[in-house]
C-alpha cells in the first residue's frame, strides 16, 4: 500500500482521480450527512415566510454589503447569548436565500435587533449613523430615503425563492407589489391584504415616518425590524429537549 | 532511468529521477513524521468514541461524553448567574430605597448597569445618557412619565407607543397636517409657548401674538399639557415652562413640532431583558443623574 504511489504517480488521469477521491472524503463525511440527519434543522410550525417589502429591504441589505460588517448569527457562547439574546438555530434562516450568517464584526449583531430599537432610530441611523451614535464608524445612506423602492420585479423575487423551496403561494406572488406598499401605507387599501397573507402580527407602518412614498428606507427598515422575530423557536424553553428527540 | 540505483556516497537508493546528472535521493520518511501520524491517529480514535462524531442515517454517534454545544451554553448561562446570585438575590427582594442606600450593592448596579445601558439603551440616549434630539435625556430633571424608580422601571418594561399591550402611549397630533388649526393660529400658540420659558417674549414684539397664542392653547393644548402648561406625567405631555426641550426649543422646532405631531417611541424591555436587568437599569440611571450637575 505505501509503494501505490510509485505507480499512480506515473499516469497524470489516474493520479488526478485520486486526487478528486481523496480531497472529497471530507466534503461526504462532515457535509453530506447534514442532509439525513433530523436535528440539522429544528422545527418551527410557526415560522412565516419575508414579505415582499421585507424581502426588498433584505435585498438592500444584500447590494449595500451590510453583511461585510454585520452578522446575523449568535453563536453559542455564553457571552453573546447575555449580550444578543437565544442563540440563532438553523431554522431561522431556512428561508434565507443565500443565509446572511457573515463571519465578521465590525459592527454588532443584526441576527435579534428587529424590535429593539424604534423605526425613528433606524431612519436616522442609516441616515447618518453619527447623528445617534457619535463615535460610530458606519457609512451613511442618506440616499435610501430619497430613492423610491422598485416593487415591480417583487412577483418574481418571490417566484424565485419559491423555486427554492420558500412556501409563497401563488397569491402571494400575484400581490408581491401591492403587498408592498401597503405594508408601508398603514391607511392604504393594499394594507388589508398584507396582514391575511402574512399573518396578523405582520407590523404595518411607515417605517420611515412618511407614508406618502415607499422607499428604499421603508423596505430595509422593515426587513430590520423583523430580524429575529420570523418565529419564536429560539425562545422556547423545552427546544433544548426538542433538539435531542 | 534507472531504479533502485543506489547513491555510493550514501548508501541510500535514489528515485530513478535525474537531472542533469543531479540524482534525488529515496530516503526514509522521519521517524518523528511517523509519529506524529500516529499520535493524531490515535486521537481521532479516541476523539470519535468520547464526542458526537459518525453520521448514522437520521441520527449520529453522540459519543461517551454526551457533549452538545446547546447544554453546554445553558449550563454556562446558569453557571453565571448562580456566580451573580449572591448579590442579584438582593437586588430581586429589596425595594429601590434600600439598594440605593446598600453602597456594597450599587458598585454591582453600576458595574453591570455601564454594560447594559451600553449595549440596549445608549443607541438612543448617548453614552453618557444625555440623549439627543427626539432621544430624551436621562441626566436632566425633566421626566415625561415621572422619574420615581417605579415610573422608570414601568417605562422601560412597557415602553412607549411599543407594541407592548400595556405600553404608555402619547401622541401629539399634526395640528397643522391634519388642519385642525392654521398657520396664523400655529404661529401664534408657538409664541405663547416660548414666553412661558421666555417671559420677555410676553412684552416684546410677539405680545400680541402671544395673547392671541394663550387661547389656542387654552382651547386645544390643555388637555394634555394642562391649563398652567405644566404637562402631564399620565399622559407623558412634557412640562412646556421649563428650559427642557425633547424636540428643540427655538421657533423652528417648536412650529414643526406642532405642525407635524410626535410620536416618540421607546421600545418594550420586557422580553428581552430579565427583572432585575431592568430594575438594575432603573437603578443606573437614577443613579447617572446624582452624578450628574
Amino acid at each position: 500500500m505505501f509503494q501505490t504511489h510509485y505507480k499512480l504517480e506515473r499516469y497524470t488521469i489516474g493520479l488526478m482521480l485520486a486526487i478528486i477521491v481523496v480531497a472529497s472524503i471530507g466534503g461526504t463525511v462532515e457535509i453530506a450527512p447534514l442532509f439525513t440527519i433530523d436535528e440539522t434543522v429544528e422545527k418551527a410550525p410557526d415560522m412565516r415566510v419575508y414579505t415582499p417589502l421585507e424581502l426588498a429591504g433584505r435585498n438592500i441589505y444584500i447590494r449595500e454589503g451590510c453583511y461585510a460588517c454585520h452578522s446575523q448569527m449568535i453563536r453559542t457562547l455564553r457571552d453573546e447569548v447575555e449580550r444578543y439574546g437565544p442563540y440563532s438555530l438553523a431554522v431561522e434562516s431556512q428561508y434565507d436565500h443565500p443565509m446572511l450568517w457573515g463571519s465578521k464584526r465590525t459592527g454588532p449583531d443584526l441576527a435579534r435587533v428587529g424590535g429593539k430599537y424604534s423605526d425613528e432610530w433606524h431612519s436616522m441611523h442609516l441616515n447618518n449613523p453619527r447623528d445617534v451614535v457619535p463615535e460610530s464608524v458606519m457609512p451613511a445612506y442618506r440616499f435610501l430615503k430619497q430613492t423610491e423602492l422598485r416593487m415591480d420585479d417583487l412577483p418574481e423575487h418571490l417566484a424565485a425563492l419559491k423555486e427554492l423551496g420558500v412556501p409563497y403561494t401563488d397569491e402571494m406572488i400575484k400581490n408581491a407589489a401591492s403587498d408592498a406598499y401597503g405594508q408601508a401605507t398603514p391607511d392604504s387599501t393594499q394594507a388589508q391584504g398584507v396582514k391575511a397573507r402574512y399573518g396578523g402580527a405582520t407590523d404595518i407602518r411607515a417605517f420611515d415616518a412618511d407614508p406618502g412614498v415607499v422607499t428604499e428606507m421603508d423596505a430595509l427598515v422593515a426587513y430590520l425590524q423583523i430580524l429575529g422575530r420570523l418565529t419564536d423557536a429560539a425562545y422556547r424553553p423545552d427546544q433544548e429537549t426538542e433538539a435531542t428527540q | 532511468m534507472r531504479v533502485n540505483e543506489r547513491d555510493s556516497y550514501t548508501g541510500h537508493a535514489t528515485t530513478g529521477h535525474e537531472w542533469n546528472d543531479i540524482k534525488e535521493l529515496n530516503t526514509r520518511v522521519p521517524k518523528p513524521v511517523w509519529l506524529f501520524l500516529v499520535a493524531t491517529f490515535l486521537f481521532a480514535v479516541i476523539y470519535w468514541v468520547l464526542m458526537p462524531a459518525w453520521p448514522l442515517g437520521r441520527t449520529y454517534s453522540k459519543g461517551l461524553l454526551g457533549a452538545d454545544v446547546h447544554r453546554d451554553v445553558a449550563a454556562s448561562l446558569r453557571d453565571a448567574a448562580a456566580q451573580r446570585s449572591a448579590w442579584t438575590t438582593r437586588l430581586e427582594r429589596e425595594d429601590f430605597a434600600a439598594i440605593q442606600a446598600d453602597k456594597e450593592l450599587m458598585k454591582y448596579v453600576r458595574a453591570t448597569g455601564h454594560a447594559l445601558f451600553g449595549s440596549d439603551c445608549a443607541v438612543c440616549h448617548g453614552k453618557n445618557a444625555t440623549g439627543g434630539p427626539g432621544f430624551p435625556d436621562l441626566v436632566d430633571n425633566a421626566w415625561l412619565w415621572g422619574g420615581a424608580p417605579e415610573a422608570v422601571f414601568e417605562t422601560i418594561r412597557v415602553g412607549v407607543n411599543s407594541d407592548h399591550p400595556d405600553s404608555r402611549s402619547s401622541q401629539m397630533p399634526a395640528w397643522g397636517r391634519d388642519q385642525m388649526l392654521d398657520r396664523e393660529a400655529i404661529l401664534n400658540v408657538v409664541a405663547y409657548v416660548r414666553s412661558l420659558s421666555h417671559p420677555e417674549i410676553a412684552s416684546g414684539p410677539d405680545a400680541q401674538k402671544v395673547v392671541a397664542g394663550q387661547k389656542v392653547f387654552a382651547t386645544n393644548c390643555s388637555a394634555c399639557h394642562g391649563e398652567d402648561a405644566k404637562g402631564s406625567k399620565d399622559t407623558g405631555a412634557p412640562d412646556l415652562t421649563d428650559s427642557f426641550w425633547l424636540y428643540g426649543g427655538d421657533e423652528e422646532s417648536i412650529y414643526r413640532t406642532v405642525w407635524d405631531g410626535r410620536q416618540g417611541h421607546m421600545p418594550t424591555w420586557e422580553k428581552r431583558l430579565t427583572e432585575t436587568d431592568r430594575k438594575i437599569l432603573t437603578l443606573y440611571v437614577l443613579d447617572l443623574k446624582q452624578g450628574a450637575p
